[in-house]
């Protein structure tokens, strides 16, 4: 593939070439055949090299004159064949170079070639985005934040151009290629031992097992994270050992009954997995007395009324086709909901919340506004179908926002750089709900309205180099230790341990003297930049000394020498 | 009957006649060597081998390296040949017209690979 470019530039460059040379010939062989004059007259026939010279500098229009001698009246005739001949030849030659660089084929190919290239040279792990619609824009800002790298496949140019545009850290490979051809997949690097995982966001659930399939089959070490709007694909998918498989209509109910069993840990989970520096989610009740109205009964009202009915909440629907989408048991309103009239007769009045769940983002702005003008104490649900109408639904004030695109994007986001996150979470969901309130106001005296930072450690030779020495020398680290500030170990950082994993045990919110052992893993959450005071401790052993014992270390052969003759070797 | 190998054969083939009638004669005698004929072979050659540009196939590819090969020797004989003319002032001398020709003898051992393999090919596909 990669020499693609010459065979083209070549066959294409093959006729006007051949004309040039023919051109060249024919004016050369003339001129050293027409007899010419010297200056005395005297019979002067002009040699090869003389002929391809006047002939060269006369096709490019450069025009030195009559050289050696001034030219007989016979030669002057073949001269002017020779300046239409070989220009035009030359005019000619020249537009097809230029027409083939810029044919649309051609250009793909070089696109392609490069993309291979830059992939081919990635030095990180990467993540294989199929699919740069919302979903995928989401993930790849979110990615690039963390200082991840992302590369992209696309079928539509205009996506691929609004990726350029935008004002990405780090360049992001992109191709406009099908996904679900398996040789595009390779070209991006599928096969690549850096690809950490192939996510699936394409809005063709049909692609998206297309690509969960090939991702199995040819890299299955490689994470497939697949986006599913049906629980028959999503079944399928799982039948052959896609990773993570995420139905953001599911995951949003869940969360929604979860906010309505235990707020605080519905907020803990919001606070912990919001992107970073994004500012801190208010708390939400979602009201468990009352009515709720439910417009829309597709795919994700379902789940939803499924939720709200499993909490013993009752749920009026409203729904303008059930004859397409089906119907609950209790039947339904007929009609869009974006009316007054048939709000009322959901009796909007006393309802106590709102979902408007319908998959036409103007009709659900028009039903939470006509809602909220029948009754202003709603709580309201809201679905955002497309990013582009951000403005509109901020403008309309839901309680909560339900965007399918920001759900999948965030749940990827956390799959990939904290798998830590949902163990923890598992563990927390056990806790009750005073547990996770005290947490939340912990975190929330730690970190400054913004949302915290969350990450691990793997206590190996390369994630806490200076502890992992230390602990295999047989000295004992308390997890204290490694949250003293590197520069004041008087004073603790702000950071909050969550969870600690080792073999055979799982440790919420360890305490400070635990001792640490080789291999645990570490889940941590703080404020902005304590993570970095944090490596310092964990990396740099003469920060952890200080830390430890208060002792600065002796850094060169020399000095440590000096050091050891006039102590006792206590450190080391 | 494939056109595209006739003007190719076309081609080869002559360029080897042209380059043989140009080597053959003494070798140091500027008498027995044209120097139009060198010129036609040099022009043949080019055009042979445009003509293997954007070949795929691997005896396209070799047939492509032939002909450069003659046309670099073909080229380093005009280099000498309009130096000893115009530059250096010595003329057709007896060394220089045997460095000429050997030089365009080599070519000649390419254009006959060429052609060997040429007919190799068509022996072997039996169209």
């Amino acid at each position: 593939m990669p020499d693609n470019i010459i065979f083209i530039v070549l066959r294409r460059m093959r006729v006007p070439l051949l004309a040039l040379i023919l051109a060249y010939a024919v004016a050369v062989l003339g001129f050293a055949l027409i007899p010419g004059q010297g200056p005395d007259g005297s019979p002067q026939s002009m040699s090869f090299l003389h002929a391809f010279y006047v002939v060269s500098y006369t096709a490019t229009t450069i025009g030195l004159g009559e050289i050696p001698y001034a030219f007989t009246d016979a030669q002057r005739l073949w001269l002017i064949l020779t300046i239409y001949l070989t220009v035009i030849v030359w005019v000619y030659s020249i537009g097809a170079l230029l027409a083939l660089v810029q044919e649309a084929t051609f250009r793909q190919v070089l696109a392609e070639r490069a993309f291979v290239r830059r992939v081919k040279r990635l030095h990180d792990p990467f993540l294989l985005i199929c699919g740069y619609g919302d979903t995928g824009e989401a993930l790849v800002t979110a990615l690039l934040e963390r200082g991840q790298q992302a590369v992209v496949l696309d079928t539509l140019e205009e996506r691929l151009n609004a990726l350029r545009l935008q004002n990405l850290p780090l360049y992001v490979p992109a191709l406009i290629a099908d996904a679900r051809r398996p040789g595009n997949l390779l070209k991006a690097g599928l096969k690549h031992p850096l690809c950490v995982g192939v996510a699936a966001l394409t809005s063709d659930n049909e692609a998206n097992l297309k690509v969960a399939i090939t991702g199995k089959l040819l890299h299955p070490e490689a994470k497939v994270i697949c986006r599913a709007d049906s629980q028959e694909v999503e079944v399928n998918m799982a039948s052959f050992g896609t990773d993570h498989i995420i139905d953001p209509f599911a995951t949003f109910s869940i969360h929604l009954a979860k906010a309505l069993q235990a707020p605080c840990l519905h907020l803990l989970h919001e606070w912990l997995t919001s992107a970073r520096e994004s500012p801190l989610r208010e708390p939400i009740f979602p009201p468990h007395r009352g009515v709720w109205v439910l417009c829309g009964y597709g795919r994700f009202g379902k789940s939803i009324y499924r939720r709200l009915h499993e909490e013993g909440i009752e749920v009026i629907v409203v729904e303008a086709t059930p004859e397409i989408t089906g119907m609950p048991r209790e039947g339904c309103v007929v009609g869009r909901g974006t009316e007054a009239a048939t709000l009322s007769e959901a009796q909007i009045e006393r309802a106590a919340g709102l979902v408007a769940g319908t998959d036409n983002d103007v009709n659900n702005l028009s039903i939470v506004m006509t809602a909220k003008g029948l009754n202003p104490d709603l709580f309201v649900i809201a679905r955002q179908n497309s990013q582009d109408n951000r403005e509109l639904f901020e403008a309309v004030n839901a309680d909560i926002l339900m965007h399918p695109s920001s759900i999948i994007a965030n749940r990827i986001r956390v799959l990939l750089a904290a798998p830590l996150l949902y163990e923890f979470e598992s563990l927390a969901l056990h806790q009750p709900d005073d547990w996770a309130c005290q947490l939340v106001s912990r975190i929330a005296a730690l970190v400054n309205e913004r949302a915290p930072e969350v990450w691990e450690v793997a206590l190996d030779a390369e994630g806490a180099h200076a502890v992992h020495r230390a602990l295999e020398a047989g000295r004992s680290v308390r997890l204290g230790d490694i949250l003293k500030a590197p520069d004041h170990p008087q004073r603790q950082l702000g950071v909050i341990p969550l969870l600690l994993i080792r073999p055979r045990e799982r440790l919420l919110l360890p305490p400070n003297d635990l001792k640490l052992h080789l291999g645990d893993k570490l889940l941590f959450c703080a404020a902005k930049g304590m993570r970095d005071l944090m490596e310092w401790t964990l990396q740099n052993e003469h920060s952890l000394e200080y830390v430890m014992t208060g002792d600065r270390l002796p850094q060169g052969y020399l000095w440590r020498a000096l050091q050891g003759r006039r102590h006792s070797p206590k450190l080391r | 009957m494939n056109p595209e190998k006739v003007v190719f054969g076309f081609f080869i083939v002559l360029a080897l006649t042209l380059n043989f009638g140009f080597v053959i004669g003494e070798i140091d005698n500027p008498t027995h060597h044209n120097l139009f004929e060198l010129f036609a072979v040099i022009v043949v050659n080019l055009i042979a081998t445009v003509l293997k540009f954007g070949d795929r196939t691997q005896m396209g590819a070799v047939l492509l390296a032939t002909s450069l090969v003659a046309l670099l020797q073909l080229f380093a004989a005009a280099i000498v040949w309009g130096a000893a003319a115009h530059v250096t002032g010595t003329g057709l001398t007896a060394s220089v017209t045997a460095s000429i020709v050997s030089l365009s003898a080599g070519a000649m051992l390419a254009n006959v690979i060429s052609v060997v393999l040429l007919v190799i090919e068509t022996a072997l596909l039996r169209r």
